[in-house]
């Protein structure tokens, strides 16, 4: 109970200072909201009045704001991307993403595209991308380096 | 003197393994007591022999790939310093034939120089677009551009002059220049090549297109995939404002441009300009209709240039050297060069700088080599996810806007995403509406919930395929894609049926079709 008051003071703390760093731009929501991602790995709900109160929004934009793009989230989001775009299909992504979801279950997506389709298929872990995968070193690089 | 090498620190390379073979070459460089420069550059483009190391010697630079961190060693033994024989060496880099043979005007510098070295840029004749442009009045400017016949390489091929001179004729303050980085199709590298290899480039085309058109405030709409571009742009863009290359007295000239990057958020439609400018806007990517065009009412309701990075990139160059220059590449309408991305199943995936009028032939075989599988090509994709997939009889098919569109395809933004015979056009088929489906902005019905529809269908038409695909259920598909081509505001909903009905069309067997019933 007191960690959750613990964690409310904080998520509004942080929250607060990423309003003041951009409320004087034009647009500054999307900003915003990628900055607060970066320092809690999602949105929290509960911060959704505060994001709209400092901006001069209402709740209804932020939430519609917060929804409608991918990279947006109300809970942490998966530590594994696999690239679905055509490319890394066309080396066999479909294949690393069963075999990654067996292992992650929700701890995977699909991504469309990672801008390096020249060596396909890519893989996304912890933000660091890997290319020119196989299935071997997928599960190798799952072993090492995705918490269980 | 010390001994240059070069290891790319562009994102495709790093995601195969550059910075441990920086690391590795540093290490043993220490070990046996050598002092080496290692310049990070950007990517020479020739992706199936990263990471490329490159050293510099009297004859030029002499390069060696695909390069593993535990190569290094024995790269040092084999006195690779000095241009040494070794089993990953490819000789001058210069005189490896994809490169050798490509027209590279917009990515001339691109893995030569140091990226972020404003000397550098300077050296291999960086700037001279800008310096030549401030002595032109803006109609002189949007004039070479006009004459350059250079055409939007963001997908639509708009005429860049002519949408510059309606924004430079427009009433209404401020204006904007927005350079549009979402680069969301699948095949497609090209915007992120030269934000990380050349970002200087990026800056000075968009400086250029401020005084053409009266803008002073830039903002580089970039993918949120791109975390290396972001931090190099934000870098070059402090250096260059220090430099006196933006702010607010442009190289002494009193003239104002200011230019910032803004982060997109992983929507796919958000590519679309318009869309975009609600993205800029701080709003969910929803697609205007148009009109107003947003060179009459755009970003904040002003008017506005959107520009793809390569059409903001290729400014400098017909500047500097005059619009004939420029011009004199190409076929037809389509003039200048063309950065094609050869990628997916092919044996030398990479950048290949082109004037308009290569063949699909050429590029697949003598510079992609097949594919990577080693088996026959089956299809290839050509412009993004929304491009038509075209089998090996249409390989003749020269690069040019018009000739695509004449085979119901498009160049779009040049990426060609290869196939080999393993490949199963249904699915990709059903993959084309999924993709719809997941980033249509809501807005029109045939795409937001014609497109799940078609996903459906296509689940049905592979389940019985092996039994014989009931043609009832493939004339369902076709009159989707009526609704979804006449019913679509915007080219996401409009184009999904290009790939769909190409592979419906070409590859009739993948979907339990004898050919005659496929074209009934
Ligand atoms: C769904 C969709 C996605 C698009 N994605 C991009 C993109 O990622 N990059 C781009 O430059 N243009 C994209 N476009 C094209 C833009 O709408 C616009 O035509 C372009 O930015 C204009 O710049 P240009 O004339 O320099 O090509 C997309 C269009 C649509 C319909
Ligand atoms: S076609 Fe789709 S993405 Fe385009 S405006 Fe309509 S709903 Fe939005
Ligand atoms: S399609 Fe996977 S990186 Fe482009």
């Amino acid at each position: 109970m007191s960690n959750n008051i613990n964690n409310t003071e904080r998520f509004h703390s942080i929250v607060e200072t990423v309003i003041e760093r951009h409320r004087h731009r034009p647009g500054a929501l999307l900003p915003v909201l990628h900055d607060i991602q970066e320092a809690l790995g999602f949105i929290p709900s509960a911060t959704v009045g505060q994001i709209a109160g400092g901006l001069n929004l209402s709740r209804a934009e932020v939430h519609g704001v917060i929804s409608f793009y991918h990279d947006f989230r109300y809970a942490p989001g998966p530590q594994v991307r696999i690239c679905m775009g055509e490319a890394c299909q066309s080396m066999g992504s479909a294949a690393l993403l069963s075999q990654a979801t067996e292992i992650l279950g929700d701890g995977v997506e699909p991504v469309y595209c990672l801008g390096n389709c020249a060596c396909a298929p890519n893989i996304d872990i912890s933000h660091a991308y890997h290319g020119r995968m196989s299935q071997e070193k997928l599960a190798s690089l799952l072993a090492r380096e995705v918490a269980a | 003197m010390n001994i240059t090498v070069y290891v790319s620190r562009d994102s495709g390379a790093l995601a195969v393994g550059a910075e441990a073979v920086a690391n590795a070459i540093l290490a043993q460089a220490a070990e046996r007591g050598i002092t080496v420069d290692l310049v990070r550059n950007g990517s020479r483009g020739l992706y199936w022999l990263e990471p490329l190391v490159e050293v510099e010697t009297a004859e030029g630079r002499v390069a060696y790939g695909p390069v593993d961190r535990d190569d290094v060693p024995g790269l040092f033994e084999a006195d690779f310093l000095h241009g040494g024989a070794h089993p990953l060496a490819q000789g001058l880099t210069e005189e490896i034939p994809y490169l050798k043979a490509q027209q590279r005007l917009t990515f001339r510098r691109v893995g030569i120089t140091d990226p972020l070295s404003l000397d550098d840029y300077r050296a291999y004749e960086g700037y001279r677009g800008l310096t030549q442009a401030l002595e032109m009045t803006p109609a002189e400017i949007v004039a070479a551009v006009t004459e350059s016949g250079l055409r939007g390489r963001g997908g639509a091929a708009f005429p860049t002059g002519i949408k510059w001179n309606t924004v430079l004729e427009a009433v209404g303050e401020p204006k904007y220049i927005v350079c549009n980085a979402d680069e969301g199709d699948s095949g497609t590298f090209s915007d992120r090549m030269v934000m990380e290899g050349d970002p200087y480039l990026l800056i000075e085309g968009m400086a250029i297109a401020g005084l053409a058109v009266g803008a002073e405030q830039g903002y580089i709409y970039l993918r949120s995939e791109y975390p290396h571009a972001e931090a190099i742009l934000n870098e070059a863009i402090a250096r260059a404002g220090a430099a006196g290359y933006l702010g607010d007295n442009l190289r002494g000239s009193g003239k104002r441009f200011h230019l910032e990057v803004r982060r997109a958020a992983g929507a796919y439609v958000c590519g679309e300009e318009t869309a975009l400018l609600e993205s800029l806007e701080g709003k969910r990517g929803q697609v205007r209709a148009k009109p107003p065009l947003p060179a009459i009412k755009g970003l904040f309701q002003r008017p506005t240039v959107v520009n793809n990075v390569i059409s903001l990139a290729s400014v400098p160059a017909i500047l500097d050297k005059g619009p004939a220059f420029y011009r004199d590449y190409g076929m037809g309408r389509s003039r200048g060069t063309l950065p094609i991305q050869l990628t997916g199943n092919i044996r030398r995936g990479g950048l290949v700088e082109l004037g308009f009028g290569v063949s699909l032939k050429e590029l697949l075989y003598d510079y992609g080599g097949g594919t990577a599988s080693g088996r026959p090509i089956k299809a290839v994709q050509v412009g993004g996810p929304l491009g038509a997939y075209l089998p090996a009889e249409q390989f003749d098919i020269p690069l040019d806007y018009e000739a695509f569109i004449a085979a119901q395809g498009t160049v779009g933004h040049g990426g060609i995403v290869v196939f080999d015979d393993t490949a199963d056009m249904a699915h990709m088929a059903r993959h084309a509406m999924a993709f719809c489906a997941v980033e249509s902005c809501g807005k029109c019905t045939p795409c937001r919930i014609g497109s799940t529809r078609g996903v459906e269908l296509l689940d049905r038409i592979i389940a019985e395929r092996d039994k014989g695909t009931d043609s009832a259920q493939v004339t369902l598909l076709r009159e989707l894609c009526d609704t979804l081509l006449n019913g679509s505001l915007c080219a996401l909903g409009g184009m999904t049926p290009f790939p769909v009905l190409s592979a419906l069309e070409h590859f009739p067997a993948d979907f339990g079709l004898v050919a005659e019933t496929a074209h009934a």
